[in-house]
């Protein structure tokens, strides 16, 4: 755990003129550099004035956002933006990269996530993750989804157990293809399916947000797909922040955008607003195509 | 025209082009070709040398697992092994059956007449055929008053001269070691079948000896044994955990570098300086006895130590990132990530190195030397405690002996030892096959 305490050491440092309420005022609805209202109704996810360093570099400048329950928000941007850094911000992720230290005003459900107190365990519970490119453990598929129940022992006998797997799988639209075979290995398993795998072993710790860094990027279209309504079914239990590199995507599956450039958020509003009628003409140029 | 239009027309034409690549071509596959002749003949000059060092080891080896044995009525007389009839086991055990021994060869050639004769013929059979007897009535005590045929071992010359008569080439120097009349009657017993070259047991149940028909490689190899015992159960988990908290736990300090570097060294120190060590501190500072498995084990760990550490820091650093993100994104914490996800799929090359390790520490004998595990031992040890040897050492000591039968036995330990760091080594690479899981 030596790793994970050192951000916490940086959590003091002076944080652009926001300060640490769990509830923004009108005067913070629009962050300083950020076109857009950047508060969500209902957040779950509350950040003001986040800075994240790698060594000497600046990967994300003075950003804020909120990230609402039942929402899926995504966060759009031309690569090395800090779109993924951001994210990774949220489940302390970071702490992980030896380098990399962490400012500002991270609150889940008003409590803050960078505090001395706060187990990065129980956060990570809270904030499950999906990554790029599907890493399903080389275990079995069972073991696979069961690993998180059971190592935050929320099943009590193996019935549980079963239950949880099974939900979490059918509400992961996986249930039926591996329901034969759920000693296999996980890795055994096609691309599409592995990442679906994936989201049914991060629901099964029933968290309240999920991150999904690119989940597509690794896949087919037609498991692209596939995965892009299982995030439309998700989305009515839990909030969803999801990085992509694909515009089409983001129209497709979110109600809010975010558009990060050069490590800050350039404008944020609803998913209609940006791609239709940005007001920024950094955006405007990136959903248009004319860069990025 | 200017400087461009020149350019332009010193383009190479097709033709020209297809000639100098061609060119080059030719040139490019006559150096891939000679490359490869370089490899394949580095690997033929290791493969040669590696078969004449096998065949030399062979060729001098093999002859000492077979041993000359002579065939004699020995008739267990009552009143020569116990006299007093008591029938217990002190008696027994200190009684003189060399002249059982004696009086069954008089039988057998009976006109060795004077005292010299007599005492050449006595020559030809081990000094160690009273054990067989011992043991045969110790074991039976109903044995005695009767007569048996037993096929007891010869003197280490008589089993060279008979070697040399087996292998066609009457060996004239081996000969000259036996007495004109010894000759004879060797040959009068081979005509009758009296003597044979039977398997040697003695070679893999006895310990060292200094007549070379009675010396067996058992005390050796259990005292490797225990020995590699003691460097297995310190030096693996150590050097496991040691990787495990460098490689996932330490913060990068100079501290942490200064222990790396310093691991680094010390796979690199000369063995010899880890006996010099073990020494100082185990035998003369902690009162270790010497010559006790126990020290040469924890010698060997020192010396394994740091192979076992960078192989399972090299195993750990190869699990794939994906793995740990994948464990700690679901809300594992260090620990189980490292304990869940990390170690074993880290296992089949931690487990490779340290059987590299223990390979090695099998073969070592200069420490060694230092703690003395050198010594001359015949019992075969009990426990790590107990004075033994190793059998690089006992290779060593064989090598050194004046006796010529011990050239056939020193080939023969080495041949041993090769096998077992045969097995060691397939035993790493079935490991490897068998746990390494793909992601």
């Amino acid at each position: 755990m030596l790793t994970m305490n050192k951000a916490q050491n940086v959590v003091a440092a002076p944080v652009n003129a926001v300060p640490a309420a769990a509830v923004p005022g009108d005067a913070e609805r629009i962050a300083p550099d950020t076109v857009g209202d950047v508060t969500a109704r209902n957040a779950v996810i509350c950040v003001r004035g986040g800075n994240v360093f790698y060594g000497d570099k600046h990967a994300l400048i003075n950003v804020s956002l909120d990230v609402g329950r039942n929402e899926v928000i995504a966060l759009i941007g031309p690569s090395g933006c800090g779109k993924s850094t951001f994210l990774r911000c949220l489940n302390r992720m970071n702490d992980t990269i030896e380098s990399a230290r962490v400012s500002g005003d991270f609150r889940l459900d008003g409590e803050d996530m960078y505090a001395k107190g706060t187990d990065v365990v129980m956060l990570r519970a809270r904030v499950g993750m999906v990554f790029q490119k599907p890493n399903p453990f080389p275990k079995s598929i069972y073991e696979n989804v069961a690993y998180g129940a059971r190592i935050h022992g929320l099943a009590a006998n193996r019935a549980e157990l079963d239950d949880i797997v099974y939900g979490s799988l059918e509400r992961a639209g996986l249930v039926d293809e591996v329901k034969d075979r759920l000693d296999d290995p996980g890795t055994g398993l096609s691309g599409g399916q592995q990442q679906r795998l994936c989201i049914a072993r991060t629901i099964a710790v029933n968290p309240e947000v999920i991150l999904m860094d690119e989940p597509c990027s690794a896949l087919d279209p037609i498991a692209t797909a596939r995965i892009e309504d299982l995030i439309d079914e998700l989305s009515e239990k839990y909030a969803i922040a999801i990085v992509t590199h694909s515009m089409q995507q983001a129209a497709r599956v979110s109600s809010r955008t975010a558009y990060f450039h050069l490590g800050r958020i350039i404008e944020v509003g609803s998913t209609d607003k940006i791609f239709t009628n940005p007001s920024h003409k950094l955006t405007e140029d990136y959903v248009t195509g004319r860069f990025g | 025209m200017t400087a461009d239009d020149d350019r332009a027309g010193r383009q190479l034409s097709p033709e020209e082009t297809r000639r100098r690549v061609d060119a080059s071509l030719r040139r490019r596959y006559r150096r891939e070709w000679l490359f490869r002749f370089y490899g394949l003949f580095s690997v033929c000059l290791g493969v040669v040398f590696l078969l004449f060092l096998f065949g030399t080891i062979i060729a001098k080896g093999y002859s000492a697992f077979r041993q000359g044995f002579v065939q004699l009525e020995i008739h267990f007389d009552a009143d020569v092994i116990d006299p007093e009839g008591a029938q217990d086991a002190d008696a027994l055990s200190i009684a003189d059956y060399s002249l059982l021994v004696k009086s069954a060869l008089r039988e057998l050639v009976p006109e060795g007449a004077s005292r010299a004769e007599r005492r050449e013929l006595n020559q030809l059979v081990s000094a160690g055929a009273v054990f067989s007897l011992r043991e045969a009535v110790m074991a039976n005590p109903q044995i005695l008053g009767q007569t048996q045929s037993l096929w007891l071992p010869l003197n280490s010359e008589v089993d060279l001269w008979m070697k040399a008569q087996a292998s066609g080439k009457g060996n004239a120097d081996v000969a000259n070691r036996l007495s004109e009349q010894q000759l004879v009657w060797l040959e009068r017993l081979q005509a009758d079948d009296r003597i044979e070259l039977r398997f040697n047991k003695a070679f893999f149940t006895n310990g060292d000896s200094r007549e070379p028909e009675l010396a067996g490689i058992w005390g050796a190899t259990k005292g490797s044994f225990f020995m590699l015992l003691v460097t297995l159960l310190l030096s693996f988990p150590l050097g496991v955990a040691a990787a495990i908290y460098l490689e996932e736990f330490a913060r990068r300090s100079w501290w942490v570098d200064v222990v790396e570097v310093n691991i680094n060294n010390l796979a690199a120190v000369p063995s010899i300086v880890f006996g010099l060590l073990g020494l100082a501190v185990f035998i003369n500072f902690f009162g270790l006895p010497r010559s006790a498995p126990l020290v040469g084990g924890l010698v060997l760990t020192l010396m394994t130590l740091p192979v076992v550490i960078i192989a399972s820091r090299a195993a750990i650093k190869a699990v794939p990132p994906s793995v740990r993100e994948a464990a700690l994104g679901i809300g594992a914490s260090q620990m189980q990530m490292v304990f869940h996800h990390v170690l074993p799929l880290a296992m089949p090359g931690m487990l490779t190195g340290a059987i590299i390790g223990m390979a090695r520490a099998l073969g070592e004998s200069a420490p060694l030397l230092m703690i003395g595990m050198v010594a001359f031992i015949v019992d075969v040890p009990s426990g790590p405690l107990s004075p033994s040897t190793a059998l690089p050492v006992q290779i060593y000591l064989w090598a050194d002996s004046p006796e010529r039968g011990f050239v056939a036995r020193t080939s023969a330990a080495i041949m041993v030892l090769l096998a077992f760091l045969l097995v060691m080594n397939a035993t790493a690479v079935w490991l490897r096959s068998r746990f390494e899981r793909r992601w």
